[in-house]
């Protein structure tokens, strides 16, 4: 049986644990510093410590997600012997795939650093996929409410600020609880907000390719027929072919979070197109009589992309503490589930004594947070430039 | 503070160099710059932008920011290095020895603090006044800058004041604690014609009652020479050649400056007989200056293997008084020859009728008050507008902010309808339809050149796919590869080369994206072109080649061109006939001619006034407004001038203050709205005179 | 200025009646009625049974009807039952059903009566509003004075090292949500095993074994800086990031107007333009900001709460909605609305009244 390791026989364990990231890690940056003149915002991101620094941490956990069963050392579901809370490094009881508990094991000790590794995966698939879906949606709306403005703009605008004054844990605790999942009301949530990527990539392309008809019907035919199947599956889980669907609490769980993060969405787009419509390139666009979905698509939008790459980062790690609020509630995906919030929460009641099962997904989830805040800082910063 | 003997300059520059440090490079924005001040002098910059006019005044002012340093040179005031100078010594100079007036007085005027307050701060700082003092003086000084009701001002915020009330604070500010030497930068390129002139005059007084130097900065040749006695022409980081006004003027010594005089359009330059002259080329950007002289490769007297062999000095030209060029060949050249490039064009002609208004009506709703609610307001933007405008003819529609011209524009486009009236393109009344309901070809025949080219195309967009969006729209050709070729041709016609059909708009200059806004709107065959202010936002030099390609456009497709302006020069220079609008009415009406000769409507002749103009060689009548526009969601009773119009004492029984003149045609078709009886009006004396006559 | 306030109003009283309407119809969903049926009878009730509880308690007919009767601006529901026994929205037990108001609901100041702590809950959640009141004082006292003040030294300097220092701490503050920096807080702070409570305790620096205490439970009867600092730190965190970065944006830009150049040229001393010319065009952002932290800080009560056990307004919340306390949860709703529709006023008029370009224009 092997002994307790030392901590710094952790760390290079863990170090050594996380080699395909590393590897992956260095062959983006010497590549994205080697091209850096010729890929525009991206490549002027590596001119700026802060940007690169969060762009490093960020894409440690997308490699992290990505790598996660390589690089994580047992089964983040399974439980490995008896003892309660194993301190980090540990060994494991013989006959684990892995000797030690590098980062200690929890109540019902599963190893810790395994279930942050796959809780990476978790995140970083559910906070991106929601937070471009509320993009989608915010943009939807807010490009119309910005530029029409008067009555559309009033209406909208109050509903935004509706769902704005709500405090957000209080909305979690009427949306996100099992009874309302009978009621059927998470599925109409989603039939309304994710029927606005299908509208909107169809408006896109409807007004670009609006003086050559047949072309025009042949891109636009095939976002619907696309989109709609996308959205048969993802909204009422009735895919014919059955590619897309989601699980009942995780369908749950996204539209509200799309729902809480598309209002704050909607006002950034909405301030933004108001700003942007005063301009020459619009008048121009009217005096030619181009249609209001051209001129908000192709005008406005391109045009407004600098602020809202920066926000989608940030949101991203908003998305990903509001994930985490769920998770700590016990709203989460699931009881078993690795991800971060709900491993806080497991771990906290136990916190002042056995403080390693919280500590470490709180400080993966900070470190990702954290990440994405230095990487939208960076690239404010240089999209400022020049 | 040392002694400083007054017959010594009081500021004197010395082979100034400065340079700006990015992270990839050192950008050189200033090189080898000198120049002295003496007292009581008024010494010009000119120059286009980025030529580093401004750069200088602010080294002077030792505030360049993080990034700019001086890299070389002294700048001696009273004898004392600035270069060198320490912070607390420095900041004791600024605001009581040497005093900056900025361009935009709005951003220069603390929104949150009461104009008083910023007032009363300088002399409480350097001469450690007493407030009651300082206050007290504030409002001494604010009368002194001829602004009504000192006390209510002081008490005023800065947004509560107009435009050129701001100035005048500035300028106040400035003077608070007397200073020796005072810092112009462009102080009235954000102001009207009209209300420039009356600062422009302020700024003349003051410094002659106080005795202060001036250094003035300035793009403009003609303000230059109200205000100046000597000037420094700047081109690209370097002073080419300095002295006396009109010495230069008449006698210049330098191939830019000449260029420069040939390109702005002066009274008896014409389109036909006498086109302007462009320069060729662009200015060079700071990393990419040439060897040798920095002009070389835009100058018509250029000599490879001389002029680009190495550093040129600046060389004393003897006889004049302090008058120096950096040219090696200023001797050599025969600085009296016409010029060679100057082609005479036929003169396009005259066709029918194409756009027709009558009696065109544009009122807005407004409602009062910030927090909306309350009382509608009724803003009359246009009032009765009629006019003609023929095939091949040039429009000039001439005013100030706030006269309805823009509002125009959007209604003759379709962007807005009007309240009542009719607008007649060829024979289809489109006065009500708006432009979603517009047919292809109507809207394509009716076309827009923008103001702002840094605004005009889309940042996002290659410039070769804008204009093939333009051939899309209005459906030409029926395969990509016809608006191809259609869009590359295009691009022919505005002379910019092919190979700009791939760029982003941020690789083109100010000028090329201008063409490339030209390009665009006569995508669709324009029959009328409205264009708003097209080179305003341009530097002299491009501005002519600018208006050169639009004449050129207009002669070959016959275009009937709508050309809105507040220039009168560049009016005078293109134009066959001129609309003269005030608040929303039009006041006189005629040909070119009719309008810049008497009789006049009194605003036209304010206005003809107010313009610099850079020539020696005519005397203008000075004719400076009082107070400034009103604004145009309450305007004045009766005539809508009668504010400011310094010939209403010769209406009788006050009419102005009660009626709307009527639009009286005296001979020839020209027509004033104005009481003034004909007697007066046949009286009245011409603006501008040539010395000669 | 009448005419904004009173509009500004009229928009609030519409939000509230519509958000509380949505919370009405989120917390009355059949499921959670049925559970409400269960636990208030008893567990093993037919479907039948339920039905019938829920009929005769008054929690049938139209959604529309019930939320008015909470209003109060319809009578409130009675039932006779076979025994002759009057029940009802505004009777209580063993009164008089003859003597009872028609109406009582919100309106009239009933609030209903907590399933879980089986008290009105006005009476209820004043007591917890009361203890959070403390905690929120505490919050502002640290954060805002804080969070200006490394705004305003970040923001004054573009660039320098105290703005590289203080706005990587911003970022990195705002990057840890209450539950984490509470976590690590108790680990570091509050654990007899791990963090620096032992290393200190070795030293002798402490008494005890930890620094801090990890609950704020005795918070409750007596503050004191041992039991409240914690949970204080955990909401002041966040929210101190937050607001230094909004005040060093706002900081930087306003210190790039032309103004302040021109107050530079003036001869005015650094201190006196960052303090006389740049400070108050600086707050006026933040200050729009730190009211609608309120929403926010409210999020972070509500963890600090449940994390350190400090029985507030937050911890009800949680309890109630955990134990599907309707008449509870429907309260501190209406408490959490109205709080974020007051700082949103505040906020609005607060906005105008620092900025005189708005104020008198």
């Amino acid at each position: 049986m092997p002994d307790m390791l030392s901590w710094p026989m952790i760390i290079g364990l863990i170090i050594k644990q996380f080699w395909p990231v590393w590897a992956a890690l260095a062959v983006t940056f010497v590549a994205s510093i080697r091209f850096k003149r010729r890929l525009g915002l991206y490549g002027k991101l590596f001119d700026s410590p802060v940007g690169m620094m969060g762009f490093a941490i960020v894409m440690f956990w997308v490699f992290t997600a990505f790598f996660a069963p390589m690089i994580q050392t047992l089964d983040p579901l399974a439980q490995f012997g008896n003892a309660k809370n194993p301190l980090p490094g540990a060994p494991t009881p013989e006959g684990s795939p892995y000797g030690w508990f590098l980062l200690g094991g929890d109540h019902l000790a599963r190893d810790v650093f395994s279930r942050m590794v796959a809780g990476a995966r978790q995140v970083l698939i559910i906070a991106p996929a929601a937070t471009t879906f509320a993009f989608l949606v915010g943009i939807t709306l807010g490009l119309p409410a910005g530029y029409f403005g008067g009555k559309l703009d009033t209406g909208l605008s109050f509903a935004a600020n509706l769902v704005l004054a709500f405090p957000v844990i209080l909305l979690f605790y009427l949306l996100v609880t099992p009874e309302i999942r009978n009621t059927g009301i998470p599925v109409y949530l989603a039939a309304v907000l994710f029927i606005f990527p299908v509208i909107f990539f169809a408006v896109l392309l409807n007004g670009r390719y609006r003086t050559n008809p047949p072309r025009r019907n042949l891109y636009v035919g095939v976002t619907l027929v696309f989109g709609l199947w996308a959205y048969s599956g993802l909204a009422f889980n009735m895919d014919p072919l059955g590619v897309w669907g989601m699980e009942p609490n995780l369908l749950n769980v996204f539209v509200s979070v799309v729902f809480v993060n598309a209002p704050t969405v909607f006002r950034i787009v909405r301030g933004i197109v108001m700003d942007i419509k005063s301009r020459d390139y619009v008048a121009a666009g009217q005096t030619r009589g181009e249609t209001p979905s051209y001129i908000m698509m192709w005008e406005i939008l391109p045009n407004a992309r600098g602020p809202l790459i920066v926000d989608f980062c940030l949101r991203i790690g908003y998305t990903t503490i509001l994930l985490g609020t769920l998770g700590f509630f016990g709203l989460g995906v699931s009881p078993e589930s690795p991800d971060w919030g709900s491993t806080i929460n497991a771990g906290r009641k136990i916190l002042s004594m056995v403080p390693h099962p919280a500590v470490v997904p709180a400080l993966a989830l900070m470190s990702l947070v954290l990440g994405l805040n230095l990487l939208a800082d960076g690239l404010r910063e240089e999209s400022l430039k020049d | 503070m040392t002694t400083w003997d007054p017959s010594q300059p009081i500021l004197e520059i010395e082979n100034l160099s400065i340079s700006f440090f990015t992270r990839l490079r050192e950008i050189p924005a200033v090189m080898d710059f000198s120049a002295k001040v003496m007292a009581g002098e008024s010494m010009g910059l000119v120059g286009e932008s980025g030529c580093g006019k401004s750069t200088v005044a602010l080294a002077v002012m030792r505030d360049l920011g993080k990034n700019g340093r001086i890299v070389a040179g002294s700048i001696k005031f009273k004898g004392r290095d600035l270069v060198t100078m320490d912070d607390e010594d420095l900041r004791q100079i600024r605001g009581s020895e040497i005093a900056m007036i900025y361009q935009e007085p709005m951003a220069s005027l603390n929104p949150a603090m009461k104009i008083g307050a910023q007032l009363a701060e300088v002399p409480m700082i350097h001469q450690n006044m007493a407030k009651d003092e300082a206050w007290a003086l504030a409002r001494q000084i604010v009368t002194d800058v001829r602004l009504p009701d000192p006390d209510r001002i002081l008490n005023a915020y800065p947004h509560q004041l107009s435009g050129g009330q701001q100035q005048r604070i500035v300028i106040a500010m400035a003077l608070m604690s007397k200073p020796a030497l005072l810092i112009l930068d462009e102080p009235t390129t954000a102001l009207d014609v009209t209300v420039e002139a009356g600062i422009v005059d302020l700024v003349k007084a003051l410094g002659e009652k106080y005795g202060t130097s001036m250094l003035f900065i300035s793009h403009n040749l003609g303000l230059i020479m109200d205000v100046c006695d000597r000037l420094c022409v700047m081109y690209s980081g370097e002073a080419v050649e300095t002295g006396d006004v009109v010495q230069v003027f008449d006698k210049m010594r330098h191939p830019y400056t000449q260029a420069l005089f040939r390109s702005i359009p002066l009274p008896g330059a014409d389109k036909n007989a006498r086109p302007l002259i462009s320069i060729p080329g662009n200015f060079p950007l700071p990393h990419e200056r040439p060897e040798g002289c920095n002009f070389g490769p835009r100058c018509d007297y250029f000599e490879a293997g001389r002029c680009n062999a190495g550093a040129i000095l600046m060389d004393a030209i003897p006889g004049d008084d302090r008058h120096a060029s950096r040219c090696l060949k200023w001797k050599e050249i025969d600085w009296n020859a016409p010029p060679a490039a100057r082609i005479a064009k036929p003169k396009s002609p005259i066709g029918k009728v194409v756009l027709k208004m009558e009696e065109l009506k544009k009122y807005y709703a407004l409602s009062s008050g910030a927090f909306g609610g309350g009382a509608k307001k009724v803003v009359k933007a246009n009032e009765t507008l009629s006019f003609e405008a023929r095939e091949g003819e040039t429009l000039a529609i001439v005013g100030e902010s706030g006269c309805g011209k823009s509002t125009f524009a959007k209604v003759l486009m379709g962007l807005e309808t009007a309240t009542s009236g009719s607008i007649m393109l060829f024979d289809e009344n489109i006065q009500s339809t708006p432009i979603q309901k517009r047919n292809i070809d109507t809207v394509s025949s009716v076309q827009m050149v923008f103001q702002n080219p840094f605004d005009t195309l889309n940042p996002s967009m290659t410039v070769g796919r804008q204009v093939i969006r333009a051939l899309e729209v209005f459906r030409y050709g029926t395969s990509d590869q016809a608006r191809e070729d259609r869009m590359l041709e295009l691009l022919d016609l505005v002379k910019l080369p092919r190979a700009f059909a791939d760029r982003m708009p941020r690789q083109l200059s100010g000028g090329q994206k201008q063409r490339v806004g030209i390009a665009r709107a006569f995508a669709g065959g324009a029959k009328v072109v409205v264009a708003d202010e097209p080179v305003s936002a341009l530097d002299v030099s491009v501005q002519a080649a600018v208006t050169d390609l639009l004449m050129d456009i207009q002669r070959e497709n016959k275009t009937t061109l709508l050309f809105i302006s507040h220039d009168l020069s560049i009016v005078r220079y293109l134009s066959d006939r001129v609309l003269v609008m005030y608040l929303g009415h039009v006041v006189e009406t005629g040909t070119t001619d009719q309008v810049f000769q008497p009789p006049y409507h009194p605003y036209t002749e304010a206005l003809l006034s107010a313009v610099p103009i850079a020539d020696t060689k005519v005397i203008r009548k000075r004719i400076v407004l009082e107070g400034d526009i009103p604004s145009a969601v309450n305007p004045p009773p009766g005539c809508p001038f009668q504010t400011r119009c310094r010939w209403k004492s010769q209406v009788p029984g006050g009419l102005c203050d009660r009626e709307m003149p009527p639009m009286r045609t005296l001979e020839g078709g020209h027509q004033i709205k104005c009481h003034l009886s004909a007697d007066v009006l046949a009286g009245m004396e011409p603006v501008i005179k040539s010395a000669a006559e | 200025m009448l005419i904004f306030v009173l509009r500004r109003l009229g928009v609030m009283a519409l939000t509230a009646l519509v958000l509380t309407f949505v919370v009405f119809y989120l917390t009355n969903l059949p499921p959670n009625l049925e559970k409400l049926a269960r636990s208030e009878g008893s567990v093993r009730m037919t479907d039948e049974s339920v039905a019938a509880w829920i009929e005769q308690n008054g929690h049938g007919g139209s959604v529309f009807g019930r939320y008015a009767q909470w209003l109060g601006v319809v009578p409130g529901w009675t039932y006779t039952d076979e025994k002759a026994v009057t029940r009802g929205r505004c009777i209580a037990q063993g009164d008089d059903p003859a003597l009872a108001a028609t109406y009582c609901g919100v309106f009239q100041g009933y609030w209903g009566q907590s399933t879980v702590f089986k008290q009105p809950v006005l009476s209820e959640l004043g007591g917890k509003l009361a203890a959070t009141g403390w905690l929120m004082l505490a919050v502002m006292l640290v954060m805002v004075p804080v969070s200006l003040v490394i705004g305003v030294l970040a923001g004054m300097r573009e660039g320098s090292r105290t703005d590289r220092v203080l706005s990587t701490f911003s970022i990195a503050s705002t990057a840890t949500p209450e539950y984490v920096s509470g976590v690590i807080l108790v680990a570091l702070l509050a654990s007899p095993m791990t963090g620096l409570s032992p290393l200190l305790n070795q030293w002798g620096v402490i008494e005890g074994k930890i620094l801090f205490q990890g609950t704020a439970t005795s918070a409750m009867d007596d503050i004191t800086f041992w039991n409240f600092t914690l949970p204080v730190m955990t909401i002041a965190l966040y929210g101190i990031g937050y607001i230094a970065r909004m005040t060093r944006a706002s900081m930087t830009e306003v210190m790039t107007q032309q103004y302040i150049r021109t107050a530079r040229l003036k001869g005015v001393r650094f201190r006196d333009v960052v303090m006389k010319h740049a400070l108050r065009n600086a707050l006026i952002a933040p200050f729009t900001v730190i009211m609608l932290q309120f929403p926010w800080l409210l999020n972070g009560v509500v963890v600090a709460e449940t994390l350190f056990n400090y029985k507030g307004f937050g911890w009800t919340l949680v309890t109630a909605a955990g134990n599907n306390d309707i008449e509870m949860l429907l309260g501190c709703s209406v408490v959490a609305v109205f709080v974020v529709l007051v700082t949103q006023l505040i906020s609005d008029i607060g906005y105008v009244f620092l900025n005189p370009r708005i104020r008198l224009s």
